[in-house]
């Protein structure tokens, strides 16, 4: 007849460090049902990450040829509203009129715009304060001290570059990525 | 777990009897809100509010439950799900009225709870821990509340959505990747929508279940009193059934009819208008405002309006978040050896005259538009809000001299303790 209990003896042998072989099975067997459950914390936190559907919108195409100087139009990229104008001669020489180093975020016109189309700005219509969308992109809405945006929330006011003149945004209205070909506006 | 004079539970019944055998529930009702469980006898009707934010919260769940077998979560049709719970499910429009007055009277119980408090320093040993859940229970309520608030996807729901979310966004680093996580998008839409509607409908039970370790934690050194002095005896205790079952009863009552005075009479009155406006991401409302329960942290929030070393959003954000975890602190800030205010001339005349009249106005220049004067009475009474408990309290609560304290609760409602207990015999024999 098998004995059954016959290994009992055998477990408890100590080595010669003094470490049983069950210590090591227990170590062994925890530790890995502990990675098992960490590496279940991936999906279930990433699930919340944008879906494949939400980043395939990340793009947005818009018609620039029938926007004249002085024009705007308010378009639609990542669910958020964008701001595409291009500048009147008076509104670029204003923005480029400005000490630089005067400004809380530092920026030239130049640098918020692509080379060769000085006169095209395009920003995000979200104020970088709490997110609302400032006014100044429709005809007869208030511009602000500055001639640019003004959000009406908590007083933002933005200069024609579209950057942080007075209020308590931090930052200039975000220029998103954007490439120009002919005269199709590539955002994203 | 209670006093050694507690009545103990002896079922009459042969079905109790097994029962008791079985499973011991009814004992736990008996010994938790039953006459097995003695609670000191000159409670004054602040001690309702903890009855009264159970009840709420179970009023919550009751009718959160109903809107949902009738609300989609959908960015297309959410806002059309609410009006049709308004016009065609039936009853719906008492469900959802009920619901939304029920969260504001939810928190008016819970600021009274948490007010009555300060004033009695019931966080004070041994009832710390009580405290710290409650805190914890109240940040629950805070979540809770804001994603309730953007289900109906209207105006405010969707730019309180955007302003929330926005504050994740000042934290260095990771702000702005934390923010597309939360919202699942780059602003908030059908996936920060759901998401709301699947952990508003899950956090009120893990509020529920913190109720019940704050309900565990309270009957362990039992209430605290307006004397604050512990129990000592058996006559400083009454059953709380029949007693405090009939108190909370009537204070029930009446809070009964002052809620559905605005529930049939004045169902909007805590609401905004533009939240009947279906939410447009193209279009801001001109004055944003959370709910009225939320004033307080957003004055506080939005009184940081100069950048020193961090930028102004975070300081505001970190200072928002800190008004609250502070009272976390408040057993260890707290150094006096009384409770309740009753006692502590000082405290009180800081507690009637600063602590109250400045959470007043961070009140009313949460809800008024961000503009002088009240951008700069926001941050006077802020900084005299964080002064009350980092530095008012502890002084005060250490120089001050406590007015001498009554011997027992007994001797605080009855006179003399021989008074109490021999009525006139008592005069004879001095």
């Amino acid at each position: 007849m098998a004995t059954t209990t016959g290994n009992a003896e055998v477990a408890d042998v100590t080595g010669e460090d003094g470490v049983r072989r069950r210590d090591f099975i227990e170590i062994a067997a925890v530790s890995a049902a502990g990675v098992g459950a960490l590496a279940t914390l991936v999906p279930l936190v990433t699930q919340m990450a944008p879906s494949a559907d939400v980043l395939a919108e990340s793009t947005t195409e818009l018609d620039i040829s029938a926007l004249d100087v002085g024009q705007s139009i308010k378009a639609v990229f990542r669910k958020q509203p964008v701001f595409v104008r291009r500048l009147t001669p008076a509104e670029i020489t204003a923005a480029n009129d400005v000490d630089v180093d005067s400004l809380r975020d530092p920026q030239t016109l130049a640098e918020r715009t692509l080379p060769g189309h000085e006169e095209l700005l395009v920003v995000m219509g979200v104020c970088t304060h709490l997110g609302c969308v400032p006014l100044g992109a429709a005809e007869g809405e208030n511009k602000g001290e500055f001639g640019g945006y003004f959000c009406p929330c908590h007083g933002s006011h933005y200069d024609t570059a579209a950057r942080i003149r007075k209020g308590p945004a931090p930052k200039n209205l975000q220029v998103p990525e954007y490439s120009i070909s002919d005269t199709t506006l590539v955002i994203g | 777990m209670s006093f050694p004079w507690a009545k103990d539970y002896q079922p009459q019944n042969p079905l109790m009897r097994f029962l008791d055998e079985k499973l011991p529930l009814p004992r736990l009702v008996y010994n938790a809100v039953g006459a097995g469980y003695p609670v000191p006898r000159n409670l004054s009707y602040f001690w309702n509010f903890g009855v009264l934010a159970g009840f709420f919260l179970v009023l919550q769940i009751v009718t959160g439950v109903v809107l949902a077998m009738h609300y989609a979560p959908n960015t297309l049709v959410a806002f059309g799900s609410v009006e049709h719970i308004m016009r065609d499910v039936n009853w719906g429009w008492l469900m959802r009225y009920t619901h939304a007055n029920g969260a504001s009277f939810f928190f008016i119980v819970i600021y009274i709870h948490i007010f009555r408090g300060f004033f009695y320093a019931s966080y004070k040993p041994p009832r710390e821990m009580i405290w710290l859940l409650g805190v914890v229970i109240f940040l629950l309520m805070m979540a809770t509340a804001f994603m309730g608030y953007v289900l109906p996807w209207g105006q405010m729901s969707f730019w309180g959505a955007q302003v929330i979310t926005g504050l994740f966004e000042a934290i260095p680093l990771v702000g702005p990747g934390l923010k597309t996580w939360l919202l699942g998008g780059f602003a908030p839409d059908n996936a920060a929508l759901n998401r709301f509607f699947s952990l508003h409908y899950l956090l009120p039970f893990v509020i529920a279940g913190a109720v019940i370790l704050h309900i565990w934690a309270l009957h362990i050194p039992g209430s605290s009193n307006p004397t604050g002095v512990e129990v000592k005896q058996e006559s400083d205790t009454v059953p709380f059934h029949p007693y405090y079952t009939a108190k909370d009863g009537f204070g029930l009552g009446v809070a009964l009819i002052i809620f559905f005075a605005f529930v049939f009479f004045m169902p909007n009155m805590l609401g905004h208008p533009d939240n009947y406006i279906e939410a447009n991401p193209l279009s801001t409302p001109a004055h944003i405002v959370p709910e009225w329960y939320f004033y307080p942290f957003y004055a506080i929030l939005r009184a940081f309006t100069f950048d020193f070393i961090l930028p102004a959003k975070l300081w505001g954000v970190l200072a928002m978040f800190s008004a609250i975890l502070v009272w976390f602190f408040l057993p260890w800030l707290d150094k006096s050896p009384v409770r309740s205010g009753h006692y502590r001339p000082l405290f009180r005349k800081f507690f009637w005259f600063g602590l109250i009249p400045c959470m007043a106005v961070l009140f009313y220049c949460g809800g008024a538009p961000a503009e002088e004067p009240y951008v700069m009475i926001s941050q006077i009474a802020t900084a005299y809000y964080f002064l009350h408990f980092l530095v008012i309290l502890p002084i005060v609560s250490s120089i001050e001299r406590p007015d001498p304290l009554p011997f027992s609760i007994t001797e605080a409602v009855l006179g003399s303790d021989d008074n109490a207990v021999l009525g006139d015999k008592a005069q004879a024999t001095a």
